[in-house]
């Protein structure tokens, strides 16, 4: 029998940026909190010896350890599931302040467009331009109406940026200025210029300068130390929830956490939950955490997964298309890119920060006009330069030999001298596509694993091609010497990695039949129940996703805060 | 034109950077910027002596046999040229050996239950054996690869004829039964790779000569003086150990 707590007033399952956001803002309202994490405490005297490439960005030393838990993946319901068995496509964070530790710190907005995608579509070029299977939906929510959330999380960072012409308006502008622009940077916005484009600062939670936040943090600037992403940062500059809202929170007093504390159920009885079950995975012992209200923050695979293992909510069945956990699970399109080499030129690669970048936005959400392309949405266009680390980068233009004399030669020359454009590209949801519990493979507890059923469509291999060659297209403009453009998306793959951008599966919306949670991220079936991360997406689009997931974190603990003060009941 | 940046190349020290820097939230310290941190003292000078020997240069995992099957393979993959040092010198063998006597070489972070199926190539790998294994039976095949074709083993070659069975292994010419001859190929070529450029601490990238190859700086504490400059600048690199112990 496991082990009876305390009763508490919120129980937070994963404490990374979704948990961390939760837990700060409901225990400055005096709320009692725990914060329940699989793995373990981490604090930045941890990254002394981080610049190892070798350890951090090839052996994954902060990642999830997949011999206990991993997913399950299959192009399509015909074929068998098989596990991930090593890591690739997309890497799992785990320990004290999760993936956050290691993101990049690419802040961006979605579009107006994304909340009310479908609406918007059929209004500009009708019903039909939604290819048949495709499951778009509109949020439940504006951008206006999240445009509030936006604003504080990107002030709880202190994002460094500058406005975006083509983005959706902002009540204030960024809290500070845009990161420092390198040579390879302006020859991107200068050629974009040229090509009658956009460009602008990528909106970065690596700071440009020292930065005290509302709650009173302050953190250093950015060294552009060239080991970011996968790594966590040794100067406390790039915004992670063990600098900022972790600290703030358990400043109240009301804050605890309990790491290595692996949530195997969330209990209920009717159709409300009562707590969880979690097993300290130090001694094998088995808790009962009674809590008011149940709040899961542990990622898009583990939020569904919880709930089908619970028994909570619908399960999403796409032969009938009804139900909806599991639901619209979507990624991203982000191979369709471009590399330039420069003969004569040479850069300082080595020298970089996660999100040091230029973007535009002519190509992404709505920006164009699509009445004659055959997708939907588009990306966002980006030169980064985060730090280039010598074991993964050796750009050889194509029809090099992969080893050997000639590829020595040739990754060694350009090594200082190649460009990469890229493009993030918005996934749109598929009938077809979903989470659900695998029939087989089973985690270290023996519970079922997550079972991700996804293939790219023509819409991706279009919207692929389409943005590789304007990819193409500016490096011509910025005189590249030679390019290889990418306009072939293939098969989705598991093995190489592409972005740790996975949504879906708990999705938002305005009515119970088509969405799990409401616009307040709380469960229509449950209502003490909030489902806060990018699993609340219904589809994703041309960036990445932080900035939405830190925002609608906020509006789900303004949500939880006026449940708990209230008398119960569905918030919308 | 490159440029030296010898003698300014640390515009914030660390210890400086830490003691600076206000990481700080009413008073308590946020993500602990721990006085652990900061060196008190300057180690003394090296005495200049005759190079010691490197103990980190012996066998963990292979025997010495198979060792000289990786050792000239891993020369072959990033030969010895102009441009300089090849993997053999730069210890790349050394480097896959000591990996595969670890947790890499254990798979000991991969999921690794059964039960086990052949998958599509887009389901990753899928097989039962681990890293060590593939090794262990990547070698002898390719000994007997090369004493079937040319009657010797496969270091006793001529270059061109490792290349040859080299490529024979990357393009699955080699009919294996138990191994994908392409696989081990493709874990051969990306461990040398690591070897040539991880941090010398992993016993590959001797005297971080890899990192000289392509100018890469190693591990910097901060690029701020750089980071927006025209000119490609040239730094002498440093490494994990220049930065525990230096
Ligand atoms: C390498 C990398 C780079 C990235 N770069 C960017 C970027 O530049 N911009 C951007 O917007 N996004 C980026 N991301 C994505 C970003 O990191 C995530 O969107 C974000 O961290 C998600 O926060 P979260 O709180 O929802 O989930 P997580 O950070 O994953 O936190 C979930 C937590 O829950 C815990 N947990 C899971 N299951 C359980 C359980 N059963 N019991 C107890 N605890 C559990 C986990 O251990 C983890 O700590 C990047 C991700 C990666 C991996
Ligand atoms: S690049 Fe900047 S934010 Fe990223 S780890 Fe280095 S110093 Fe920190």
């Amino acid at each position: 029998m496991p082990r009876r707590l305390p009763k508490v007033d919120v129980v937070i399952v994963g404490v990374g940026w979704g948990g961390g956001i939760i837990a700060s803002e409901l225990t400055k309202q005096g709320m009692t909190v725990v914060g329940l994490e699989r793995g373990k405490e981490r604090k930045t005297e941890d990254y002394f010896m981080v610049h190892d490439e070798l350890r951090y960005a090839l052996r994954y030393e902060l990642m999830q350890d997949l011999s206990k838990e991993t997913i399950t993946f299959r192009s399509n319901t015909r074929i068998r599931a098989l596990p991930m068995r090593s890591y690739g496509s997309f890497l799992l964070g785990t320990g004290l302040g999760g993936a956050g530790v290691h993101w990049n710190g690419q802040t961006f907005r979605f579009l107006p467009y994304d909340f009310e995608i479908r609406s918007k579509t059929i209004e500009r070029y009708g019903e039909k331009k939604i290819p048949e299977g495709m499951t778009i939906q509109d949020w439940g929510i504006t951008y206006d109406q999240l445009e509030p959330y936006y604003d504080r999380f990107e002030k709880l960072c202190g994002i460094s940026g500058e406005e975006n012409p083509l983005a959706g308006k902002r009540s204030s502008p960024y809290p500070t200025p845009p990161m420092k622009q390198t040579p390879a940077m302006k020859m991107f916005a200068e050629a974009a210029k040229k090509l009658k484009l956009h460009p602008y600062m990528m909106p970065s939670a690596n700071l440009s300068q020292q930065y005290t936040n509302p709650d009173g943090v302050s953190r250093a600037a950015c060294q552009y130390c060239g080991y970011c992403e996968r790594f966590g940062c040794e100067y406390g500059a790039k915004a992670d929830p063990v600098v900022t809202v972790i600290p703030v929170a358990k400043k109240t007093g009301k804050f605890e956490i309990r790491t290595h504390s692996h949530v195997r159920r969330i209990l209920h009885t009717g159709n409300k939950a009562t707590g969880v079950l979690y097993t300290d995975v130090t001694t094998g012992e088995e808790f009962e955490q009674p809590a008011d209200i149940v709040v899961l923050t542990s990622y898009v695979f583990n939020n569904a997964r919880l709930l089908l293992l619970s028994k909570l909510g619908r399960p999403y069945d796409p032969a009938t298309g009804r139900g909806v956990i599991g639901k619209n699970y979507a990624y991203q399109v982000i191979r369709g890119g471009a590399t330039g080499f420069f003969e004569d030129k040479e850069f300082n690669l080595y020298a970089g920060a996660g999100s040091l970048g230029m973007t535009l936005d002519d190509y992404n959400g709505d920006n164009f006009d699509h009445s004659d392309l055959k997708f939907l949405h588009g990306a966002s266009i980006s030169l980064s330069q985060t730090g280039q680390r010598p074991i993964a980068n050796n750009p050889v233009p194509s029809g090099t030999p992969n080893w050997g004399k000639e590829y020595k030669a040739a990754s060694l020359k350009y090594f200082n001298r190649a460009l990469g454009v890229g493009a993030q590209g918005a996934s749109m949801p598929f009938r077809h596509h979903f989470l659900d519990l695998d029939p087989t493979y089973r985690d270290v507890f023996g519970d079922p694993l997550m079972r991700i059923t996804f293939d790219f469509e023509e819409q991706d291999r279009q919207l692929a091609a389409f943005t590789a060659d304007k990819c193409g297209q500016i490096l011509k403009e910025m005189g590249a010497t030679h390019i290889d453009v990418r306009r072939e998306l293939g098969p989705y793959d598991i093995t190489p990695y592409q972005s740790t951008h996975n949504t879906g599966g708990v999705i938002m919306g305005a009515s119970p039949d088509t969405s799990a949670v409401n616009n307040y991220l709380q469960m229509w079936d449950v209502e003490n129940l909030f489902v806060v991360g990018a699993s609340a997406f219904p589809h994703n689009s041309g960036y990445n996703p932080t900035d939405t997931v830190g925002a609608l974190a906020y509006r789900a603990a303004e949500g939880i805060a006026k449940y708990a003060k209230g008398n119960g009941g569905l918030l919308v | 034109m490159a440029q030296t940046n010898e003698g300014q190349e640390q515009a914030v020290s660390r210890r400086k950077f830490l003691k600076n820097s206000g990481l700080v939230l009413g008073g308590l310290v946020v993500g602990g910027v721990a006085g652990s941190l900061l060196r008190t003292q300057a180690p003394p000078p090296p005495a200049a002596a005759p190079a010691p020997a490197d103990f980190n240069q012996a066998l963990m995992y292979f025997s010495p046999e198979q060792f000289r099957v990786v050792d000239a393979a891993t020369e072959r993959i990033f030969p010895e040229d102009e441009n300089g040092p090849g993997a053999r010198t730069l210890g790349a063998a050394y480097f896959i050996d000591h990996q595969l006597a670890g947790d890499w070489g254990f798979n000991a972070r991969d999921y690794m239950q059964g039960p086990f199926y052949p998958g599509e190539a887009t389901q990753g790998y899928q097989g039962r054996l681990r890293r060590r294994e593939i090794f262990d039976i990547g070698i002898q095949e390719m000994n007997n690869y090369s004493t079937t074709k040319y009657g010797k083993r496969f270091y006793e070659l001529e270059a061109d004829q490792q290349d040859a069975v080299l490529k024979a292994f990357e393009a699955d010419e080699v009919k294996l039964t138990t191994i994908s001859a392409s696989g081990f190929f493709k874990m051969l070529r990306a461990s040398t790779m690591e070897g040539v450029y991880a941090d010398p601490l992993y016993g590959g990238n001797k005297n971080m000569d890899g990192w000289r190859l392509k100018n890469y700086p190693g591990n910097q504490m901060a690029y701020t003086q750089v980071i927006e400059q025209d000119q490609f600048v040239k730094m002498e690199p440093k490494s994990l150990r220049d930065h525990q112990h230096g």
